[in-house]
């Protein structure tokens, strides 16, 4: 059984420039934490500090019984005793080495035994054959794997993954995605998943932590952050936006119907999917009228209730209750032609093509 | 010809190479590698050599070495014999002499390695020493090559140090460089021209070959970026 760390401590670069972490993560159902954030937010400090790269100035960092870092206590447990994976964002591939003896490099056994454990292990990345080549023969996601294989091959305790998608080339990023989404659910070892990606994040992570000004300002189930940003700092930096899980239960013609909760939700969507999505809606895409229309052909429509009504600048953050809770960003002008009010009874209409399926599960 | 003096400038070049090899690796390493305090004055130690005239360094260790210092008593104790004016005297010299030109390849080498694999070893479990020898070493290879052809080029042309601590012996001080000289003080300019020659020969030759070497692995070890 994988133990639990938790950490609360704080870095500080430069006089004026610190970062405040406050992260707690065990192994189980919600075992992949994406730290979430714009560049320069403080994400990779975070991870480093995880990993004894970097020293924090304050605070502790345990690991189930052990002590990793603690400044009162004067500990820093340097990243050789801390038995975890990090990969960063280029891999770190010794290129000097073969794959099999990269692979063997962070492995405490030698001999036959090793070997077998190597092909175990090549197997398990899809890189069978592959052990003889050097870093520089094989293609971006053949490097991923490498570094996942060689991460895996330590028996970690925790897994750090840095940007790990960023290295690698757009047509290559939709398949290695799903790769990892289902390496992260096949080990039963935490894990924290560095990214600005929004589509990164909600494929690979259980959890998410987002990051801005330093601090991490909300922890929470992905889509629950994603839909229900605390506060303006977070809306901002997650986009606005509608994420709920969903079953698909139909799909016909390049239209899949969803549901979520008791609404369904149509969406125009060709590629084959697997059961278990998340429904994205971006806030801007949402329409929404004082009665049900008529032309209803490839549109989604859906009555409820105004739970909520944030002005901000120009326009309004409107929060409808229909079977989901769903964001609708609207001018204040529409906003005061509607008589939109808490409570006030409201139509919301979205495009079949405006909604977004991220699978959750490998097709 | 002279072949004894030639043999024994080769000697001595091997030896101090050797030497510069086992002491250099580590110091460079600790200079490249590591952020402690006091580190420029190291630096600055190393690279003094450099700026140094060899007759200021040859006389200090000269001084150091000599029959009243502790050093030159004990090894005379030890051996019996003193160290001035020896082939071991020389070798100590020279080392000194040619210590920047090893150490500094080599730190620039190192601290070219990327650091991101260096900490990937740490979290991998390699210890600091293992990480040095596993990965830095290797990756280093082309500048540590360069440094060991500086560091022996320089040790076989070396004048000045070895006029100080070596005096003229031949078979055990007397080098290529004295040889020629001495030949020219001798007015035998057909002698020295000879010497001379094979020296200008064995420097292109070695040189070609290092660059070769580099241009090859420099194609072979692309680092990953």
């Amino acid at each position: 059984m994988a133990a639990r760390l938790i950490a609360s401590f704080l870095r500080q670069h430069a006089p004026t420039v610190s970062i405040r972490a406050e992260l707690e993560l065990e192994a189980g159902d919600r075992r992949v934490m994406v730290l979430f954030g714009p560049s320069g937010s403080g994400k990779t400090t975070i991870l480093r500090c995880l990993a004894g790269l970097d020293r924090p100035q304050q605070g502790f960092i345990r690991f189930g019984e052990e002590v990793w870092f603690d400044a009162d206590a004067g500990i820093n447990r340097p990243p050789q005793q801390r038995r975890l994976a990090y990969v960063s964002q280029d891999y770190g591939l010794f290129p000097h080495l073969t794959v099999e003896q990269n692979i063997r490099f962070g492995m405490d056994a030698a001999g036959p035994q090793a070997r077998d454990r190597v092909d175990t292990i090549l197997r398990t990345v899809h890189l069978e054959g592959m052990a003889g080549r050097f870093p520089t023969q094989l293609s971006g996601g053949e490097r991923q794997r490498v570094a996942l294989a060689r991460a895996l091959a330590r028996d970690p305790r925790l897994i750090l993954l840095d940007e790990p998608l960023a290295a690698l080339d757009l047509p290559l990023r939709d398949p290695m995605r799903q790769e990892l989404r289902q390496f992260l659910r096949s080990i039963d070892v935490p894990s924290v998943v560095v990214t600005h990606d929004r589509v990164d994040a909600l494929t690979l992570g259980d959890r998410m932590a987002v990051l801005s000004g330093g601090y991490i300002r909300q922890v929470g189930p992905i889509h629950e952050v994603f839909s229900r940003p605390f506060d303006v700092d977070v809306a901002a930096s997650v986009g606005v936006e509608t994420v709920v899980p969903g079953n698909i239960v139909d799909s016909a013609d390049g239209l899949v119907t969803v549901r979520v909760g008791a609404s369904q939700i149509r969406v125009a969507h060709a590629a084959v999917m697997p059961q278990s999505v998340f429904v994205c809606i971006r806030a801007e895409d949402v329409t929404l009228e004082t009665a049900p229309r008529g032309d209803v052909s490839a549109r989604n429509q859906w009555t409820g209730r105004v739970t909520a009504l944030q002005p901000d600048g120009g326009v309004v953050r409107v929060t409808v209750d229909c079977g989901f809770l769903l964001s609708a960003l609207i001018t204040r002008p529409a906003c005061e032609e509607l008589r939109l009010a808490e409570d006030a009874k409201v139509t919301a209409v979205v495009k079949a093509t405006a909604v977004h399926l991220i699978p959750r599960e490998i097709p | 010809m002279d072949w004894s003096a030639i043999l024994l400038s080769l000697r001595l070049a091997t030896a101090t190479t050797l030497i510069l090899l086992v002491v250099g690796l580590p110091l460079a390493g600790w200079l490249a590698l590591s952020h402690r305090r006091g580190r420029w004055a190291v630096d600055a130690l190393v690279a003094l050599p450099l700026v140094l005239p060899p007759t200021v360094l040859g006389f200090y260790v000269l001084v150091a070495l000599g029959p009243r210092s502790p050093i030159g008593q004990a090894y005379e104790a030890l051996t019996g014999s003193p160290i001035v004016f020896s082939f071991q005297g020389l070798l100590v010299a020279s080392v000194l002499y040619s210590l920047p030109f090893a150490v500094q390849p080599f730190a620039a080498a190192f601290a070219a390695v990327d650091r991101n694999l260096i900490e990937t070893a740490w979290c991998l479990g390699a210890s600091r020493v293992r990480t040095f020898t596993r990965i830095v070493v290797p990756l280093a290879r082309p500048g540590i090559v360069a440094g060991v052809v500086l560091s022996f080029a320089h040790t076989v042309g070396e004048f000045g140090v070895v006029l100080m601590v070596g005096g003229n012996l031949p078979g055990s001080t007397r080098t290529v460089s004295i040889s020629i000289y001495d030949d020219v003080q001798a007015f035998d300019y057909a002698r020295a021209g000879r010497t001379a020659a094979l020296l200008l020969v064995f420097s292109f030759v070695v040189l070609a070959m290092t660059y070769r070497v580099q241009r090859r692995s420099g194609r072979s070890w692309p680092l990953v970026s």
